[in-house]
């Protein structure tokens, strides 16, 4: 527009300035209404702190906001949302210029005159034609290609594919009159004989151009005010129309993002500003009605896009239990819309459960994460399942087969109803030095590190052999090392994730309290389910690491050395894979450790499972899960164990002793016994370590049947 | 409707190692664990569900020493109204008989129209339901596996050999013992228990109650435990001493072998 003065501009829009007039406040007027009553179960929500670490914050809204990190996670949608994203942003600017154009004939937006302006121009041209295109290829996905992960079985709800498709037509249509607007305009303009704005080449508004280029000015003239009115009409209408489905997070997902969970593995307090100790005072625990959820909570439901991802993840969808996470919030967002309207009176704190959610549903849910690490807008999941689980242990809502351990945990401090007095009796070993003996540090003796042990290696038979492994590797790499012994109790890791809260309490300060009068300085697990308790729901206590990070550094140093095995793996024929627990992986990030130990032992053939790192598949789930009778048409592990065989390993290396359960048994029920087989980091490091005057080493591994 | 439930602290036998003590007569009992038993905590989850229904109130008795205390707030915390321990020296070592004495002395005390008690202790007899009603003339129906309140009536199903259900209507005031699956009893978390941990529970002694203390206790008991054993490995049983897949394989190779595999 540059040398064009303001008079010179053809202004068809002049007349109409009322109406348009009338339209933008009528518009906005709407659009702060439906806001508002969209904020009201917020106000009475739930508190929840998210106001902290502003720029850690602001990174995140540059990471997953603007940068759409998650979004190449799916290669195809993900670059089509990036391109509509992209468009809708620097569309922006372009859209205001145009609604302020019909009430201030000569507005140019600031910043955007002269040069820039052209070059914006320009840019924005070629932005509408690619997010009309993408409203085109998005319509034709949802109509005819139809991936699975958007259909919406009958028991969560009706399909959103009308839905998606309005949505898509509407932003369709937006394009279009603008492109069309712009187009009769420069039109006018050059029948006229006035200087035209410059069209990019091949762009929608262009090819409008093109089109309309010779025909009467009048018809132009109608063009111009008519593409005007319709874009005015569907921007607004879009605006007013999105707070009621999926396409509200195009409003909420940047502070969707910007208050999103920072630290990982952890969960939220059963209420927020309430302390440990208060908690005896507070008259309901964890989420019964809508109302108890956070405002965070409810934010997300808003701005869930229903993309499916998480649910196309979730181990527990994928066997057919009856959880997907998209529908926990789809169902929750269906409940707010019909509890709080719009129009008429919030109608609210009805029970969840036995309504929108069933028990088995929120019992079905292993906590391992994959939702949560899919979702582009950072949706949580863990912290609201443990709400509603809260909520239902606080109204006793809990199956029997659960009430057993949970008992027993609360008389034993182990989920088994075992004698705290045996807790230790698996630290017995030949190779442990001259007594056999794990060191008890029970106040008589003091150590630099701890062994965090835990139930199930406690006292599993199976499972006390990767206690014994971990300790022998931890005498031969010449730590001063012991346990608790009868001292220790249940970690409590699932417990609280179970939502009995109190019992974590009690667990939790027993072991704390342990911990102290040890006296060490480090903590060491096996367990990465011990591993997050003690480094994320502990405090006070010293520094814990698992295992697999002790030894991928000892590795490195080079005290940590193998013996020359190849031929002994080569004549087995031995190809390994590892499978990420999901509380050492998605929950703490350690992903290179073990596969660093695993290419440190000589000869060893490591391939990756096409599904691994942070898209592991969960084993199915530990602790207390392993006791829940869950609704399922297979089980996790036998999918699990199913995508090692199809990478072609015949060896499942883990590091959790819950993964070694869940996949030793689905070997079993998958009837791959011979064909498959699983081993835990810490057992195969114990027998392929250099270890001087360890004969039963040697002994052990001629009579090895699994691993290796 | 106002419901009194007799209930008992036995050894959790999911959470305790049961080993004979030196002198051969009964289990160790150091390391024990308690709770309460299994069949009564069923009949407390009954009686809850009866009184949300028509209405009243529920209490829990427990015949014991002051432990009786520990599973009393674990009902109060399941949600009964009140609980009562009843708590003498002079009941010690009372047979069936003694503690059905004890407990019909109790319940003439209040006013009660429905009494349960679960089928049997984990360690008992199943004696003291059927006592107490006779000793109170009240009707009774034992192995009850659902119970409907009718006008001034029950109609309760009782477990039939084979999985069979007889329907029975009782008259009130009676006593029914409860057989286990009759519900799904709720959880009590420590949340529930540290609710209740300041709730008055009366205890009433022997002299409160007006026990006849000639008729209860070690002297009156007419049944006398005199051993206490595991059974010898006999003729026709099998012990495996092979590891845990060993013994596996064996017992499928064994159920087999006895045609119980097809």
């Amino acid at each position: 527009m540059v040398g064009i003065s303001p008079q010179d501009v053809v202004n068809w829009l002049v007349p109409g300035r009322e109406l348009f007039l009338a339209l933008h406040v009528l518009g906005v007027a709407c659009f702060a209404y439906i806001v508002w009553k969209r904020l009201v179960p917020l106000l009475r929500a739930q508190r929840d702190p998210r106001f902290d670490q502003p720029f850690m914050r602001l990174g995140r809204v540059f990471k997953f906001w603007l940068g759409q990190w998650k979004h190449p996670r799916y290669k195809f949608a993900g670059t089509l949302h990036i391109l509509i994203f992209a468009g809708f942003i620097l569309l922006a600017m372009r859209a205001f210029t145009v609604l302020i154009v019909g009430v201030s004939p000569n507005f140019v937006m600031p910043g955007l005159s002269g040069r820039t302006g052209e070059i914006y121009d320009l840019v924005t041209d070629y932005a509408a034609t690619v997010v009309f295109l993408c409203m085109v290829v998005a319509a034709s996905r949802r109509l005819i290609f139809k991936p699975a992960r958007y259909a919406v079985p009958a028991k969560y709800g009706k399909g959103h594919t009308a839905d998606a498709i309005f949505l898509l037509g509407l932003i369709a249509l937006l394009m279009v009159a603008d492109s069309l607007f712009a187009a009769s305009r420069s039109a006018g303009h050059l029948q006229q004989g006035q200087p035209a704005e410059a069209l990019a080449a091949f762009s929608l508004p262009w090819m409008l151009q093109v089109a309309i280029g010779s025909m009467p000015l009048a018809t132009l003239r109608s063009f111009n005010i008519g593409a005007y009115l319709v874009h005015e009409i569907a921007f607004y209408f879009l605006l007013c129309y999105r707070p009621f489905g999926i396409q509200f997070h195009v409003e909420t997902s940047l502070f969707s993002i910007y208050f999103s969970k920072l630290q990982r593995g952890t969960l939220k307090p059963v209420r927020w500003g309430v302390s440990d100790e208060q908690l005896d005072q507070v008259k309901s625990f964890g989420v019964k009605t809508f109302e108890d959820f956070t405002w965070k909570h409810m934010l997300d439901f808003y701005s869930c896009a229903d993309c499916g991802r998480c649910a196309d993840n979730c181990p527990a969808n994928k066997v057919g239990r009856p959880l997907a996470p998209r529908f926990l919030t789809t169902k929750a967002r269906d409940y707010v819309f019909q509890h709080y309207p719009v129009l008429g009176k919030a109608n609210n704190s009805h029970p969840l459960i036995g309504t929108i959610y069933s028990e088995d549903e929120i019992w079905s849910c292993t906590t391992c994460g994959a939702c949560e690490e899919e979702c582009p807008l950072l949706v949580e999941y863990i912290d609201k399942i443990v709400d509603l689980r809260r909520g239902m242990i606080d109204d006793g809502n809990v199956p029997q087969s659960l009430q057993k351990p949970l008992k027993a945990l609360e008389s034993r401090g182990n989920p088994y109803g075992k004698i705290e007095k045996k807790r230790g009796d698996w630290a017995k070993s030949p190779e442990l030095g001259p007594d056999g003996k794990i060191k008890v540090l029970d106040g008589k003796n003091g150590a630099d590190t701890l062994y965090f042990v835990d139930s199930i290696t406690s006292y599993d038979d199976r499972m006390q052999s990767i206690g014994r492994a971990t300790a022998h590797i931890l005498t031969r790499l010449g730590k001063n090392f012991g346990i608790l012994g009868a001292a220790e109790r249940d970690s409590g890791h699932e417990v609280r994730r179970f939502g009995e809260e109190m019992l974590f309490t009690a667990l939790r300060d027993h072991n704390t309290e342990a911990i102290k009068a040890a006296g060490v300085q480090s903590i060491v697990t096996a367990d990465p389910h011990a591993f997050n308790a003690l480094k994320h729901d502990y405090k006070d206590v010293p520094p814990v690491e698992h295992i697999s990070q002790v030894l991928a550094r000892e590795a490195k140093s080079g005290n940590l050395r193998f013996n020359s095995v190849e031929k002994w793996l080569e004549d087995r024929g031995h190809v390994y894979t590892y499978h990420d627990p999901c509380y050492l992986g998605r929950h703490n990030q350690v992903y290179d450790d073990p596969r660093d130990v695993l290419d440190s032992i000589p000869g060893l053939n490591r391939i990756e499972m096409q599904r691994s790192r942070d898209r592991s598949f969960c084993c199915g789930g530990g602790g207390l899960m392993l006791f829940y009778e869950p609704r399922e048409e297979q089980r996790m592990g036998v999918v699990r164990v199913r995508m090692a065989a199809e990478a072609g390993a015949n060896v499942i290396v883990t590091a959790c002793p819950f993964c070694m359960v869940n996949i030793e048994d689905a070997i079993k029920v998958a009837g791959m016994e011979g064909k498959m087989s699983v081993i835990d980091l810490a057992e195969l490091v114990d027998q392929h370590m250099v270890c001087e005057g360890c004969p039963a080493q040697a002994q052990k591994l001629e009579t090895a049947t699994v691993g290796g | 409707m106002e419901i009194l439930v007799c209930a008992r602290r036995v050894p959790d036998t999911s959470e305790n190692e049961i080993e004979l003590n030196a002198a051969g007569n009964d289990i160790e009992r150091e390391e024990f664990v308690y709770s309460v038993n299994e069949a009564d905590n069923y009949a407390v989850e009954e009686a809850l569900q009866i009184r949300d229904r028509v209405g009243g109130n529920v209490t829990v008795v427990t015949v014991d020493g002051e432990e009786g205390e520990e599973i009393l707030r674990r009902e109060l915390a399941m949600g009964a109204n009140q609980a009562a321990l009843v708590s003498d020296d002079t009941f010690n070592g009372s047979d069936g008989k003694g503690v059905a004495t004890i407990l019909k002395a109790f319940v003439q005390k209040g006013r009660y129209d429905l009494i349960l008690t679960g089928v049997q202790a984990d360690d008992g007899a199943a004696q003291v339901g059927g006592m107490l009603a006779a000793m109170l003339d009240y009707p009774f129906a034992s192995l009850v596996n659902s119970i409907s309140v009718e006008d001034g009536k029950l109609k309760v199903s009782r477990e039939i050999e084979g999985g069979n259900k007889e329907m029975n209507e009782i008259d009130l005031p009676c006593v029914l013992s409860i057989q286990t699956g009759i519900n799904e009893p709720r959880y009590v978390g420590m949340r529930g228990i540290r609710q209740v941990a300041s709730v008055p529970i009366p205890t009433s002694t022997a002299s409160d109650l007006g026990v006849d203390q000639g008729a209860v206790g070690e002297s009156a008991a007419k049944v006398k435990r005199v051993d206490y054993f595991i059974p010898a490995a006999s003729k026709g049983a099998e012990i495996l001493h092979g590891s845990r897949e060993e013994n596996a394989d064996k017992v499928l190779e064994l159920v087999a072998a006895k045609g119980g595999l097809k």
